[in-house]
């Protein structure tokens, strides 16, 4: 029987990563992680791409990982995590190793993920491993300082896109990676948020189980980069998902079911405005990429409700 | 920190076999504000638990109670106190804006240095 | 116990991969190596093997997924060349650091620009700081014995580190030559199972590999690599006494050829070493003392040994099929740390260097022969009239 997916039942089993490691106060990849992991009741074997989460989490000879770890490079830990699965079911087949119906799972940023890795990615779930990716997508190059991403939004300042006198942060959209994915018509692919916490453990638990690969896009807000207060970090991603820049939803074998709708979608300056990084949107001269925002949000809303059956 | 060993002391690889050893690096040291109880009665939802980065909620698991903090490791983000059901009734009750460290809260967020307990 | 069968340079490699059978390999096609991803691809369509296969898509993540697989316990080859080593590149340093012992055939090919698809040693000389064992192979025979020692070195637990077997592109890797392959239970038995020392996917004992390592400790691991390819010389001694008890084969740090009454000698590596030896031949029918030493292992690089075996000589040449540009004279790499070598123990032969054959240049005997003709005129004046001599090359 799975653990109830209640927070007094998932408290019964140790937490999966310790305290002690050293991320920024607040922030929102540590909470994916424990949520994450503690929705799973089958052990698990992590892959960590370069990052925040991974320099933070392993400062040598310290390490918050309760669970088998490992950190290869930057770009490739798809790549590492299907050597790693491809072992076990060697090493099983062979009688090697005991059968424990182990899950692999790895973490990659949205850099790890989005730019270098995607080819790592790619190749990966096309054959068919049985894994999950998990992308922390912060919309930016955090652990190096807030650099730009192809995940960071139209309109973002950051260190590599600064919101100048001339040019007002980041001059192109942001990629669709989860509809890649999907693309890639891999047994479960998803988008999730820490503030949906049950959806977030639903989901890993559909996608450790899946059989095959999965993929998982989650949201999770970086206050030093996104510039807002440490204790904010849940407030903000929900509303990411309540003006449907975020939106939550998954795809089951071709299957797209839309798993969370706002009560009432909420404009997107009401997300952008709580934000340091978009300040500079509200100067008159710059308003107008809050509207090309707001029309990016709704076009590919439509397009997710059209694709959920929802309209 | 303890003392330095030397190569022929360590595992291979900068491998590490102490799962968790973490624990015995104090994060709590980093913080400006802390958490600390209120007036307001805990309903031992777990919600803080759930959502703090840092692990740092101590709970009774088996008898399902929430029983402080962790300020080895809290950093004082004060996330604990956002997600709070309690302190979000509380503040609909009041009607009115609360300072974070209002007393009438279940979790309260406290400066560092101003902590009377 | 053995029996002869013709086969490339490619196929043998494949054959004792077949007789290994490991766990896991992780490989992408590259020419001139993609015969041998070939075959293995076919001895696991007809399940002759128990591994997984992974046919990545890239060299970068064969390498990725060989370091993962071999973290998580299991014992893993694969295969490249060139441009795919160059793109493994980052991840070739991080299976020594990481302790991960991976046997990796390359057949050699020169690196690009401009694009070449033959033979030339750039791409090995490339990874000799990055902490693998590499091996040269004359021939077929020579790749498939070394790979199946490769395996037993690397495991040792006094080494953990990943072996590099190297052979010519083409000139080898697609020759077809008459090799013994050993019966499979010989091979399995030789081998033996490997035992890894911290496995990730023992569950019940959780490990962290690859943390952030700052000025406190990156030093100290990197010093536990240094005792590592110390302990490996006599290991791979070890494993190759062994072999020949079992085999009938000899192998050392290096094969001498005529060259402890030689005044003169040539130091050259794989396949043309073959060619040298007819020459070696050809010129002792003409009562001239020529030899040759032939090295086969380059990491770690047995400097001692080397020095003892040519010091007695009175001119040695270098044949190097690659450059190390910018470096002393834009001199080759075997010659730069052979002349340290013999510096270093205050053994003062004349020395030259010959570049040759880069980008699959063919290298005839007569070439080689030049070569001793300027060694023994060397010999004769005690002088050295040009350091570096590009062979061959169109002025």
């Amino acid at each position: 029987m799975a653990t109830k997916l209640i927070p007094k039942e998932l408290a019964k089993r140790p937490d999966r990563l310790s305290p002690g490691h050293r991320l920024c106060a607040g922030c929102g990849a540590s909470i994916v992680v424990r949520q994450m992991l503690a929705a799973i009741d089958a052990p698990v074997v992590i892959a960590n791409a370069t990052g925040c989460l991974e320099v933070a989490t392993t400062i040598y000879p310290y390490t918050a990982w309760r669970v088998p770890w490992m950190h290869n490079a930057f770009e490739n830990a798809a790549s590492t995590i299907t050597g790693i699965e491809a072992a076990y079911r060697s090493l099983v087949r062979q009688g090697k190793i005991p059968e424990q119906n182990v899950k692999f799972i790895a973490f990659g940023g949205d850099g790890g993920t989005y730019d270098i890795g995607l080819q790592a990615l790619s190749g990966a779930v096309e054959r068919g491993h049985q894994f999950l990716y998990v992308c922390y997508n912060n919309e930016a190059y955090m652990n190096t300082g807030i650099q730009r991403s192809s995940a960071t939004p139209l309109g973002a300042h950051t260190t590599t896109s600064p919101a100048g006198e001339v040019i007002p942060g980041k001059q192109q959209k942001r990629k669709d990676l989860t509809m890649i994915m999907a693309a890639h018509d891999i047994p479960y692919v998803a988008q999730a948020a820490p503030s949906q916490w049950r959806d977030l453990m639903q989901k890993t638990r559909k996608a450790v189980d899946c059989g095959g690969a999965a993929f998982m896009n989650v949201l999770a807000s970086c206050n030093r980069g996104w510039r807002h207060a440490t204790d904010e970090t849940v407030e903000l991603t929900q509303l990411a998902v309540d003006t449907c820049y975020w939106p939550l939803y998954e795809v089951e074998n071709g299957q797209w079911r839309l798993t969370y709708k706002p009560k009432e979608k909420l404009p997107v300056e009401e997300w952008l405005k709580r934000q340091g990084r978009f300040r500079h949107l509200f100067r008159p001269e710059n308003r107008h990429l809050i509207d090309e925002l707001q029309a990016e949000v709704d076009r590919r809303w439509e397009r997710l409700l059209r694709l959920c059956g929802e309209t | 920190m303890a003392q330095l060993k030397g190569w022929k002391e360590i595992p291979i690889a900068g491998i590490i076999l102490e799962a968790g050893n973490a624990v015995e690096y104090r994060t709590g040291g980093w913080r400006a504000f802390r958490p600390v109880r209120g007036e307001a009665e805990c309903i031992h939802c777990f919600q803080c638990w759930l959502f703090c980065p840092d692990s740092s909620i101590l709970v009774d698991a088996e008898n399902e109670k929430m029983i402080g903090f962790d300020l080895d490791h809290c950093k004082g983000c004060g996330i604990c106190a956002r997600v709070c059901p309690v302190n979000e009734k509380v503040i609909r009750n009041a009607g009115t804006k609360l300072a974070r460290d209002d007393a009438r809260l279940c979790i309260r967020i406290v400066e560092e240095g101003r902590v009377k307990e | 116990m053995s029996r002869f069968e013709a086969l490339t340079g490619d196929n043998a490699v494949a054959m004792a991969m077949r007789q290994v059978n490991p766990d896991v390999v992780a490989a992408y096609p590259i020419t001139p190596q993609t015969e041998t991803v070939e075959f293995f691809a076919e001895y696991v369509a007809d399940g002759l093997v128990n591994t997984e296969f992974i046919c990545v898509e890239s060299e970068h993540s064969a390498m990725s997924a060989c370091v993962g697989a071999s973290a998580a316990g299991a014992r893993v080859m694969t295969a490249t060349s060139s441009q795919g080593l160059a793109l493994m590149w980052e991840i070739v340093y991080i299976a020594a650091s990481n302790r991960c012992p991976i046997v990796m055939s390359l057949v050699n090919r020169a690196l690009s620009a401009p694009i070449n698809i033959h033979c030339d040693h750039s791409d090995i000389m490339g990874m000799r700081d990055s902490g693998w064992i590499v091996l040269f192979s004359e021939n077929a025979q020579e790749a498939y014995d070394n790979i199946i020692q490769a395996v037993r070195i690397g495991e040792h637990p006094d080494v953990l580190l990943p072996v590099v077997v190297c052979q010519d592109g083409f000139v080898t890797s697609h020759g077809m030559e008459r090799v013994e392959v050993f019966d499979d239970e010989a091979v399995k038995e030789f081998v033996g199972t490997y035992k890894p020392r911290y496995p990730l996917l023992d569950i019940e004992h959780p490990k962290t590999l690859g943390a952030l390592d700052f000025y406190d400790y990156y030093y100290e691991h990197k010093r536990q690599q240094v005792q590592a390819m110390e302990n490996a010389t006599g290991v791979i001694l070890a494993v190759a006494e062994e072999f020949n008890r079992k085999f009938n084969r000899n192998y050392g740090l290096f094969e001498t050829y005529c060259l402890d009454d030689a005044e003169v000698a040539i130091v050259v590596a794989n396949s043309t070493a073959g060619t040298a030896k007819v020459v070696v031949d050809r010129l002792r029918g003409e009562g001239l003392k020529v030899g040759l030493l032939k090295p086969r292992v380059f990491r770690p690089f047995p400097a001692r040994e080397l020095v003892e075996a040519l010091k007695h000589l009175k001119a040695i040449a270098v044949m190097d099929r690659s450059i190390s540009f910018g470096a002393m004279n834009n001199a080759g790499p075997l010659f730069l740390e052979l002349v340290a070598a013999l510096a270093l123990h205050g053994v003062r032969v004349p020395i030259a260097d010959y570049v040759f054959g880069l980008g699959g240049r063919d290298i005839l005997p007569r070439e080689i022969e030049s070569v001793y003709r300027d060694l023994l005129r060397v010999a004769e004046s005690g002088r050295v009239e040009r350091l570096v001599t590009y062979l061959s090359v169109r002025e």
